[in-house]
């Protein structure tokens, strides 16, 4: 059968277990910025600067970092909303856009995604019902419309009440409710959540938590979460994605993470968080001054300038992401965790 | 304590353009010399409807307010003209959530802050210019003498932020009205924000009315804490009290719906629903149809707010009494 005439069905796990659903290599992305004709050198923002990760399949990665740190722009990269100037994404063992790879068209099946703003995702002029069902008929799925009264009433909107309403009518928890069903509408197996809660008041956020949280156990389905409020990333993922500049500079389990982190920076942005305990309030802010400017990014490691512990050899090596010995999964870059990097306070054995 | 600072009471604000909306009902606060409230509530709930009141920010023609503000002696509602100008900015001045659009962007930092120590005190141009420099240094913007010069667009949002902060204490304000400060910023500029604020707020002794939908960040500055809900304050007492051991069933939702490392892997406990239509309040307690609590006269009457010692709280049948909290 000719996949081009018929619509075929979602391939699922065509990897096996062990693979991981996303592999992404040395992605890179750099925009260049608008200068003067006379500007001898053109300049780039690198936003994205040769990111390495995977996703094991019904794992949930988080990635946090400071805004501008590239990982809004990595989830666009990875969704294909935009090109990358560099890199390799693998989907279930499967090259994207590669000879003899998955095409385009059917990886953005297999991926969707949930954006921060629920009202500008949505199209004003179109009823719910008839926005996740949009999606779902240009790719000319039968049944369409009944399967978008089906998620609606998954996600927890009742389709007699709700089906035939316009965006504007209905609250921001309500709203991302029906961005996530659209989401699901092609029965996904990667969902990008790029700050998909953020915008949500509390208690309305705790209840779009447990939707994603049973939906995924219901559907096996792999999440990439995009945030910057690390409770939320905490209770959320698997592992974490720590993000400075445009670079991976830690990664690991979630426990790991947040209790042995190994990175100044990772340790700085927990410490971060507000106490929520009025009797031991934070006595010193743990970083000074604002993330620095994505165009010219210093040399060797690009967090030097905020770090408490930078040296000489900071600023002529660039750490690269290493493994914390008996942790395999745990990867940061810093000299500090590298014997033989020549940092005078560097460890000389591996930490726990 | 000597008569507070700011004394509101029974405050009611309506709007009526295309559609009417009770964004305030029967408010009463009270704030002493020096003190920190944090006003906590999701949004609708009324917090910075209250803020822009206290600076009479809301287009008359479509506001109905009704109630008494007292701000130092004056009574806010009645000020007309230049009386209302030497009290905008002068007593009582405010820090906006996104201070890239509470700036002017075509004239400097450094014009905008001189230029309102020059209308408020009449002094001449270098001077002004002079505690304009002062007041960046005093917010710790580094390379203040640079940044002077610099319009709102270069600098960074915590900068931005600082050079709010520091047009807003130009004039020695003595009550700071705060409105979401440090919502758009990141967490590790967002603490520091909190820090200056807190310091400042040491040095000068001024009052501070500081609006926020995070628990964590109203518990890093505020004395005392106002839970606000559907235009209403459904508790309220000093910080420690109410994260401990909080009275109102939204109160206690709220800290409950509030992620924390303790919730991994288990259900958050979620309050069902989502806040109701100030254009339609319900006709008694406006928490009522989300509560787990609610009884036939919780959706008749509305709860008066009772008080005891520094706790007051506004509930028919609350997770804890105030008497057992205190």
């Amino acid at each position: 059968m000719n996949a081009a005439l018929a619509p075929t069905p979602a391939p699922h796990d065509m990897g096996g277990p062990a693979q991981p659903l996303l592999i992404v290599r040395d992605l890179k992305k750099h925009f260049p910025v608008r200068s003067s004709p006379l500007d001898r050198e053109r300049k780039f923002v690198h936003a994205v600067d040769g990111v390495n990760f995977s996703v094991p399949k019904g794992k949930t990665l988080g990635i946090v970092g400071e805004s501008g740190c590239g990982k809004s722009t990595t989830a666009r990269l990875v969704a294909r909303l935009m090109p990358a100037d560099a890199g390799e994404l693998i989907f279930d063992g499967e090259g994207v856009e590669e000879f003899r790879g998955l095409r385009l068209k059917e990886f953005r099946r297999n991926l969707q995604m949930v954006f921060q703003d629920s009202f500008a995702s949505l199209n004003p002029r179109l009823t719910i019902a008839e926005t996740i069902a949009y999606g779902p008929r240009v790719h000319g799925i039968a049944r369409a419309d009944h399967q978008a009264r089906e998620l609606l009433d998954r996600v927890g909107l009742d389709p007699s009440h709700f089906a035939g309403r316009y965006p504007h009518e209905l609250s921001g928890g309500q709203r991302q409710r029906v961005n996530i069903a659209r989401a699901l509408a092609f029965d996904p197996r990667l969902v990008i959540l790029d700050e998909a809660v953020a915008a949500l008041d509390k208690s309305v956020q705790a209840q779009v938590l447990n939707l994603l949280q049973e939906l995924k156990a219901e559907r096996q389905l792999t999440y990439l979460f995009i945030s910057h409020d690390l409770h939320v990333v905490h209770y959320l993922s698997d592992y974490v994605m720590v993000m400075y500049l445009g670079q991976v500079i830690e990664s690991g389990p979630v426990e790991r993470i947040y209790g042995h982190p190994a990175h100044p920076y990772t340790r700085a942005l927990l410490s971060a968080v507000p106490s929520m305990d009025p009797e031991h309030r934070t006595q010193a802010s743990p970083l000074a001054g604002d993330p620095p400017n994505p165009i010219n990014p210093p040399s060797g490691c690009r967090f030097r300038d905020r770090c408490p512990h930078a040296h000489a050899v900071c600023a002529s090596a660039t750490p690269a992401l290493r493994d914390m010995g008996r942790h395999s999964e745990h990867l940061a870059a810093c000299h500090l965790n590298d014997p033989a990097s020549g940092h005078p306070e560097a460890h000389q054995e591996q930490r726990p | 304590m000597s008569a507070p600072l700011v004394s509101i009471q029974d405050l009611t604000v309506q709007f009526h353009g295309a559609r009417r909306a009770s964004a305030l009902n029967q408010v009463s606060l009270e704030l002493g010399q020096g003190e920190v409230l944090g006003l906590l509530g999701e949004s609708g709930s009324g917090k910075s409807v209250t803020l822009r009141t206290l600076l009479r920010l809301h287009p008359e023609r479509h506001t109905r307010t009704a109630g008494r503000i007292r701000v130092d002696g004056q009574d806010v509602l009645a000020l007309r003209g230049r009386e209302l100008d030497r009290y905008r900015g002068g007593t009582v001045s405010m820090v906006f959530q996104e201070p890239g659009l509470a700036f002017d962007p075509v004239y400097t930092i450094g014009q905008q802050i001189s230029e309102a120590v020059r209308v408020h005190e009449g002094v001449d141009q270098a001077t002004a210019a002079a505690r304009a420099l002062a007041m960046l240094e005093r917010v710790q913007i580094p390379q203040a003498r640079r940044r002077f010069d610099a319009y709102p667009h270069e600098l960074s949002g915590g900068m931005r932020q600082r050079a709010m902060i520091a047009l807003a204490l130009a004039c020695k304000p003595k009550l700071l009205l705060a409105d979401e400060p440090t919502t758009a910023l990141d967490a590790t500029v967002q603490i520091q924000i909190l820090l200056l604020l807190r310091e400042l707020q040491r040095e000068t002794g001024m009052s501070v009315i500081f609006v926020t939908h995070d628990i964590g960040a109203a518990v890093e500055v505020a004395d005392r804490i106002a839970v606000m809900y559907a235009g209403r304050i459904v508790e309220q007492g000093p910080v420690g009290q109410l994260v401990h051991q909080p009275c109102h069933p939204y109160t206690r939702g709220l800290l409950a719906a509030t992620v924390g490392h303790e919730h991994r892997g288990r259900p958050l406990e979620a309050i069902p629903g989502s806040p109701p239509d100030l254009a339609a309040l319900p006709p008694g307690c406006s928490f009522a149809p989300r509560c787990s609590h609610a009884s036939e006269r919780c959706h008749r009457d509305i709860p008066p707010l009772e008080q005891q010692g520094a706790r007051t709280l506004a509930c028919w049948h609350p997770v804890r009494l105030l008497g057992e909290a205190a």
